[in-house]
């Protein structure tokens, strides 16, 4: 086993090796190294040949046609792409834009950065258990809506959106339909043939392939038109200009196609250690599970350890890597915004923990991970005077507390 | 994010944890912070008739610095008089345990701490 023990699958994946060898193919000079947009020549020629194959293999994995796919730097340029190109090609048709609270920041930032332009945004809340309600989102919408922008699988909590449903909705009223499916390609079957989405975002690091690459689907039928971010040549169909980098592109061309091939085995063994994980920690007193159980990947699992902060956790557990909804873990010092939008308490934020499994998790590394928690979970509750409130029966919401 | 070794040591070999009888004359008890801010600490000093501190114990809810921080106070404060206890600055603490900017915080909650133990303690002397 090597420590600390990876457990942050979510934030980031290791490069699988079968694609970091077919990337290297594509760096030196006896490589493919070429400017895929060199028309004239063999090694242009050649490169061209290798971009075109990844886009296939990226197309695949989600059933969309090729041309439909617009490489990025990465499912946050992707999500500017979609949302800013949109937004400002199709401003004369409307200014409202809906999304929802649970976003991530790359969504967010840039719907309060239209804002700044002058749409306006809804911003929805979810249910308790992190999912959409689809009757608020109906009664969101306007005759000016121009865009829906909701994730398919949330980073923080691993639940699942309706996004079946909600392209329906969309579809018939003539509202387009962007999906952040950066954390659910390669983790869920996506179907684009069946689904009614307009544009979806990808991320390579977070299913085995390199950062700084992604894609964004655009769809032809119906055509959804976009105003360029990156200027300069003309590239992918003038959507998105910039020289490939090919070493990107099959890297993540690779990554989707590994991921096709095996997404139902390793789901089925993640989904097994994670309910492991689950199991081992049930009887830990005073847990809860951030997020539906359900609706839910197998590779997560958000659980707030109550009267136990979530750093001190994070510190105690130093052979695990793994990441917190709690403030002091953030540069801001707030808790995860995520949770406070499932309405959990300022208390229950500060002390999350998210664990997220992957492809080279093992048995002996969850087991291992189950007894540094419960180990540690005794001690800090030890330290902490909410723990020994609560045993004696102190009702801590009475305290009149003096925050500084 | 890397703790100091200070910092580690005062978790993984903790001193003067507990909880003393907060209806006990002679025992100051302190407590600040808020669950919703994430950072909560108990101190209470027992003191002596001339006005030392004999014992102090804390419990703390809050990150690592925080439990330091905390934990280093209770080890500073025993033996010292009241006054002396109550002139520690936060800065003491923050440079003992080379906290980084971003967590001068809990040092000057810890500073607070004691200042509303040593408060509490000449409260009930007062009474």
């Amino acid at each position: 086993m090597k420590t600390p023990i990876y457990l942050d699958y979510s934030a980031t994946t290791p490069v699988d090796p079968r694609v970091a060898k077919k990337m290297c193919d594509c760096l030196t000079l006896d490589g493919s190294f070429g400017n895929p947009a060199s028309r004239s020549h063999q090694y242009g020629w050649e490169a061209d040949k290798l971009v075109e194959q990844a886009r296939k293999q990226v197309a695949e994995l989600v059933n969309a046609d090729p041309k439909e796919i617009v490489f990025t730097s990465g499912a946050t340029e992707s999500d500017n792409l979609a949302i800013k190109g949109v937004a400002h090609f199709y401003k004369k048709k409307g200014k409202h834009i809906i999304t929802c609270k649970t976003e991530h920041k790359a969504v967010l930032d840039t719907c309060r950065h239209l804002e700044r332009e002058g749409f306006e945004v809804t911003y929805l809340d979810p249910e308790a258990n992190g999912l959409i309600d689809l009757e608020k989102l109906k009664a969101a919408m306007r005759d000016d809506t121009i865009l829906v922008s909701i994730m398919h699988v949330n980073n923080e909590i691993g639940v699942i959106q309706d996004i079946k449903a909600i392209g329906e909705i969309t579809r018939e009223r003539k509202v387009l339909f962007h999906v952040d499916a950066a954390q659910s390609a390669g983790k869920l079957p996506i179907d684009l043939q069946d689904l009614k989405v307009d544009l979806m975002s990808f991320s390579a690091h977070k299913v085995y392939g390199p950062k700084g690459i992604g894609a964004l689907f655009v769809r032809r039928k119906p055509r959804v038109r976009l105003e360029a971010q990156m200027h300069g040549g003309g590239h992918e169909r003038g959507m998105r200009s910039g020289t490939l980098a090919t070493h990107q592109i099959v890297g993540m061309g690779e990554a989707f196609h590994l991921a096709r091939e095996e997404m139902a085995a390793d789901n089925e063994r993640i989904r097994m250690l994670r309910d492991r994980l689950l199991d081992g920690l049930k009887d830990i007193e005073e847990i809860y599970i951030n997020g539906d159980l359900e609706q839910r990947i197998p590779h997560n699992l958000n659980v707030s350890f109550n009267f136990v902060e979530g750093e001190s956790l994070m510190m105690a557990l130093k052979d695990l890597a793994v990441s917190s909804g709690s403030a002091c873990t953030s540069a801001s010092l707030e808790p995860s915004y995520v949770l406070r939008a499932l309405g959990r308490s300022d208390e229950l934020a500060h002390s999350s923990i998210r664990f997220t499994i992957g492809r080279f998790t093992t048995e002996e590394e969850i087991d291992f991970a189950i007894e540094q928690i419960h180990q540690n979970i005794g001690k800090l509750r030890e330290l902490s005077p909410l723990w020994e409130m609560y045993k004696d029966g102190v009702d801590l919401e009475s305290i009149e507390w003096t925050a500084h | 994010m890397a703790y100091s070794d200070k910092v580690i040591d005062h978790y993984e070999n903790p001193r003067n944890v507990g909880t003393m009888d907060k209806d006990e004359a002679n025992v100051g008890t302190g407590m600040v912070g808020a669950p919703a801010c994430g950072d909560v600490m108990r101190l209470q000093i027992k003191v002596s008739d001339d006005g030392v501190i004999e014992d102090a114990k804390f419990k703390t809810y809050g990150c690592g610095s925080a439990i330091a921080s905390s934990s280093l106070l209770t080890e500073w404060v025993k033996g010292k008089s009241l006054d002396e206890a109550a002139a520690i600055k936060n800065s003491e603490i923050a440079e003992e345990l080379e906290l980084p900017p971003v967590k001068i915080h809990c040092s000057v909650l810890a500073e607070d701490a004691i200042k509303a133990a040593i408060e509490n303690y000449k409260e009930k002397q007062g009474k």
